[in-house]
């Protein structure tokens, strides 16, 4: 497994951790090709489905980016992402996935140094946890099979 | 509304393991109001089990689908293109529903993917509390609008146990005493006379004690 190459889904509000891997870039900040961004209006708004499926799609790691306590845009959607980012690592437990491939993590719109480390300590640990359970499976299992 | 919760993964594998094809249904009342068994649960259950059955090698097709209502034939009629070519049926409404499928689809092995709970209300966003245990001959007119039958440990019926102290039941520091609560809402009310009369021995016949109940309209019997 020594060339593996984890694919990690972010889902990033799109007041803070969005507009930081914007600040990253414009900073000329590396981080690494791994992570895959989809932006959110807000981190409240990614339900436990969204993040089950992007597992069930193939992603090795995923991560909720929302605001820093206190500063989320529509009040408290980044307390409700922790709670559910919580709820959905049981389940991962219980799938066998690990919950430890989930993460929720929060930044300021301006700490553009913070996505880059974050998105660099995200891959190495899921590259130290190897390839998800379910990913080779997955991508053999779409495909057609003789019969 | 009728609470629900969904059973453990594990318990859920099992059931579902020796088939190849499976149809999962949903209901989109109380279930789906205390997230249990609705379109959303029934997406994430699919998901959930799929991936976990990949694991030990087995790949297995799950088919969704969520009714208006899984206690009523009409709707549970709605099954019968998908359930053409599945092995099993995995109901997440409450034990109603999945007798309802399992009524109506005689050859079909159906499964529960829910434990049914009680029926309650919502105390706040994620909690649900019990309320009522249907008792089919309604005291709250003369407790306050509380109930001593759901929410006394004891179904006590007049007046509170010694156990009850500054509010609480003996039982937990988490549950109100319904009997504080009954003589704190009848006080507010002003009634306190109602609190002195007593409430005659229940007849529990009426509560499922005369064997399984049924209600008939004439009026609507077809
Ligand atoms: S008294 Fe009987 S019918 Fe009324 S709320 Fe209590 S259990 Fe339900
Ligand atoms: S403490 Fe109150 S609620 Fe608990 S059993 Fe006694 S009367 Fe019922």
């Amino acid at each position: 497994m020594e060339n593996f190459e984890p694919v990690i889904v972010a889902f990033c509000c799109h007041y803070c951790a969005y507009t930081a891997a914007d600040m990253a870039g414009s900073q000329r900040l590396t981080y690494p090709a791994n992570i895959k961004i989809i932006r959110v209006p807000c981190s409240g708004k990614v339900d436990a489905i969204h993040i089950i499926k992007a597992f069930e799609k193939g992603a090795d790691g995923v991560y909720v980016a929302g605001c820093l306590d206190g500063d989320c845009h529509f009040k408290n959607g980044n307390n409700r992402a922790s709670r559910r980012v919580e709820y959905v690592q049981k389940y991962l437990d219980e799938i066998g996935i690990g919950g430890e491939r989930l993460e929720m993590v929060k930044m300021s719109a301006g700490m553009g140094y913070l996505f880059a480390k974050i998105a660099s300590e995200m891959t190495e640990k899921i590259r130290k946890l190897g390839p998800s359970p379910v990913r080779p499976l997955t991508v053999q299992a779409s495909q057609p099979t003789a019969s | 509304m009728i609470t629900a919760e969904r059973k453990p993964l594990e318990e859920l594998i099992e059931f579902v393991r020796p088939f190849k094809r499976i149809l999962l249904v949903g209901c989109n009342e109380c279930v789906t109001v205390c997230s249990a068994g609705g379109r959303k649960e029934v997406g994430l259950l699919a998901s959930g089990l799929k991936m976990a059955l990949l694991q030990s090698g087995n790949t297995i097709e799950i088919r969704e689908h969520t009714l208006e209502r899984q206690c009523d034939p009409e709707y549970i009629d709605e099954l019968l293109p998908m359930i053409d070519g599945v092995d099993a049926v995995m109901s997440m409404a409450c034990g109603c529903g999945v007798q309802e499928v399992a009524r109506r689809y005689k050859n079909m092995p159906v499964f529960p993917a829910v434990n049914t709970k009680f029926m309650g209300a919502s105390e706040r966003p994620g909690v649900w509390a019990e309320r009522c245990q249907g008792c089919g001959n309604c005291l709250l007119g003369v407790t306050g609008g509380i109930c001593p039958i759901a929410r006394c440990s004891k179904r006590l019926m007049n007046g509170p146990c010694g156990g009850s102290v500054t509010g609480k039941c003996e039982i937990s520091q988490d549950v109100d005493c319904a009997w504080q609560l009954i003589w704190d809402r009848l006080k507010e009310l002003g009634l306190e006379d109602q609190y002195l009369k007593i409430i005659p021995a229940k007849d529990w016949r009426t509560a499922g004690g005369g064997g399984p109940r049924k209600i008939i309209r004439e009026d609507l019997t077809a």
